[in-house]
């Protein structure tokens, strides 16, 4: 019989904070500027300048470490973590080592109405390395390349979970929640496609019951919650076929290739990894003052967990529902602010979950690019409470309103997409259809009460659509 | 010997250093007499220091998240041995 296996699971995540100036310098964060801009002595890492900290960066260290149930460190200082590479000027990295400003805490994530709690090692801060721009196809055939310190000491936090998730699902809605929290603490802008959230994945294999872990991998490159899905899975399938043909695991690092779809060597880990870190003799050790914490902790916003809670109370909505609108601070405040012009939370939810994820999803976007604001979502709401179109036009009047951005009763009046509820035009078409199905009629006279709902079609598809369903429905039965 | 000639090896390794075989008798050998005069140091008694991870008595030197002005793009290069287009160039990584 062939084993049973199971996949362990650890992330690191990087995530950008959205200080105003960088963590060591005050050049600015922003992202995007021209190349080598945003530089200065300090951040190109000329010799004889100095870094001082930036105390916004350990304020949102603590925040983050606060909302991941973390224990805030008393006392926490700087390291260099020593290594060559052309995007990191100073050849060395301001990071923290052993003693990281938060530890042990954990995020809880939800797969089918299940709870499950994944442990955080810990959070450290660190600055972020330049950019490089490969002359060439990739790296590997690059004859020379380009280095932009823009992002040199753009502050990062780098967030370790422990090794306690066993799927490729569990992994994506673990990224997805922290990114939730992160965004509703207002630290980071959480890009994964601009890299101001990146995450690797420490992915091993061993057969169920088994205590020990299996070799590891480091998967990187993943720059997406599907990519962050499907490379993961690669890698379990991979290790599973590695071990079942006898081969070896190789404790290396992958990279994530998003068009074959597989994990590729990059390099061999052991050799690599000596870092040879030692305190930073530039910047003095930090003691973090509780009544700071304390303060910070009173300041903390309402986080995914409490909102989703709310939304079940204050407004009814199922288990859900609340997850998924709770899970993006944006979708949350759009959902909010529709509730509040058009008060029927349920029926806002459809429409929001339904249509309007769906269309934003087909083309990428994210809610805060949705050209439907919350106040012409509930305009058209009122349509269809009008009888003024019916449930089914008001999609068409979303996916208009969605593409142009016009207001739900001019797209209905250009269209002429108003509801038919006239009687009289209706008895027309019924009849119409009621003669050119004979069988159909018969079936239905016999009992069969399916048949009344392909004549409603029927009717529906010669008014395109605009005809009132109930009108029709009440004219087919009186006739029949 | 307190370092050996294969942990100068490893050294010139990581910092990507190339060494020719004098050198590295060389350094060797400068490195041992480096680090034994060091060893002076660990004569003392410190059983009753506590481990010290910085030498001033200095806490929480920060300072507040504003932007101050930089270089200009021309000053950040006029050093680079080599540049385009506003970037650093460097020799081909792989």
């Amino acid at each position: 019989m062939a084993t049973d296996y199971e996949a362990v699971i650890g992330l690191e995540v990087h995530v950008e904070l959205k200080t105003k100036s960088k963590i060591f310098c005050s050049c600015p964060t922003t992202f995007g500027g021209e190349s080598n801009t945003h530089v200065c002595p300090g951040c190109l890492g000329l010799p004889g300048v100095l870094p001082v900290l930036n105390r916004k960066v350990v304020e949102y260290a603590i925040k983050a470490g606060l909302a991941l149930n973390c224990e805030i460190a008393e006392f926490t200082k700087f390291d260099r973590k020593n290594y060559h590479y052309p995007d990191l000027p100073k050849n060395y990295q301001l990071s923290q080592f052993d003693l990281p400003i938060c530890q042990q805490g954990y995020l809880e994530i939800e797969i089918n109405d299940n709870q499950k709690k994944i442990g955080i090692n810990r959070i450290h801060m660190e600055e972020d390395a330049g950019k490089l721009v490969h002359q060439g196809d990739n790296i590997a055939r690059a004859e020379y390349s380009l280095v932009d310190c823009n992002r040199s000491s753009v502050p990062l936090l780098e967030i370790v979970s422990e090794p306690d998730m066993r799927s490729a699902e569990e992994a994506r809605v673990y990224l997805e929640k922290l990114k939730a929290i992160l965004e509703y603490l207002d630290i980071s802008d959480c890009k994964m496609e601009e890299g101001s959230l990146r995450c690797d994945a420490n992915v091993s294999i061993r057969p169920r019951g088994q205590r020990t872990l299996g070799t590891k991998t480091e998967i990187k490159n993943m720059n997406s919650f599907r990519s962050l899905q499907r490379a993961v899975e690669y890698e379990i399938e991979r290790q599973i076929d590695a071990k079942e043909a006898g081969e070896p695991i190789v404790q290396e690092t992958r990279g994530w290739d998003e068009v074959t779809g597989v994990t590729l060597s990059m390099r061999s880990k052991e050799e690599a990894d000596d870092y040879r870190y030692f305190p930073e003799p530039d910047l003095p050790p930090l003691r973090i003052d509780r009544a700071w914490v304390e303060e910070l902790q009173q300041q903390q916003p309402e986080l995914p967990a409490a909102r989703k809670e709310r939304f079940i109370q204050d407004y009814g909505l199922p288990n859900y529902d609340a997850e998924i609108l709770t899970n993006s601070r944006a979708l949350a405040d759009f959902y909010e602010a529709s509730c509040s012009l058009y008060p029927n939370p349920k029926v806002v939810s459809n429409w929001v979950m339904g249509e309007l994820l769906h269309l934003l999803n087909a083309e990428n976007l994210e809610i805060t690019q949705s050209r439907v604001t919350p106040e012409r979502l509930a305009e058209m709401l009122q349509l269809i409470d009008k009888g003024t179109i019916s449930g089914k036009l008001a999609k068409t009047v979303l996916e208009e309103m969605f593409k142009t951005g016009q207001p739900p009763q001019a797209i209905v009046q250009a269209k002429g997409l108003v509801q038919i509820t006239d009687e009289s035009a209706l008895t027309i078409v019924v009849d119409q259809v009621l003669e050119a199905n004979p069988k159909v009629v018969e079936d239905y006279r016999k009992g069969k009460g399916k048949a009344l709902g392909f004549l409603v079609g029927q009717v529906m598809k010669q008014t395109r659509g605009q005809a009132s369903p109930e009108v029709v429905n009440r004219l087919l039965k009186t006739r029949l | 010997m307190i370092i050996s000639h294969e942990q100068v090896e490893t050294m010139a390794f990581l910092n990507q250093i190339e060494l020719s075989a004098e050198e590295k008798e060389q350094y060797t050998a400068q490195l041992n007499v480096i680090l034994k005069y060091a060893r002076i140091l660990e004569q003392l008694d410190t059983s009753q220091v506590a481990p010290m991870i910085h030498v001033l008595p200095l806490y929480n030197v920060w300072r507040e998240d504003e932007v101050g002005v930089g270089l200009d793009r021309e000053q950040a290069l006029q050093n680079a041995p080599e540049s385009e287009e506003g970037y650093f160039k460097v020799p081909r990584i792989l």
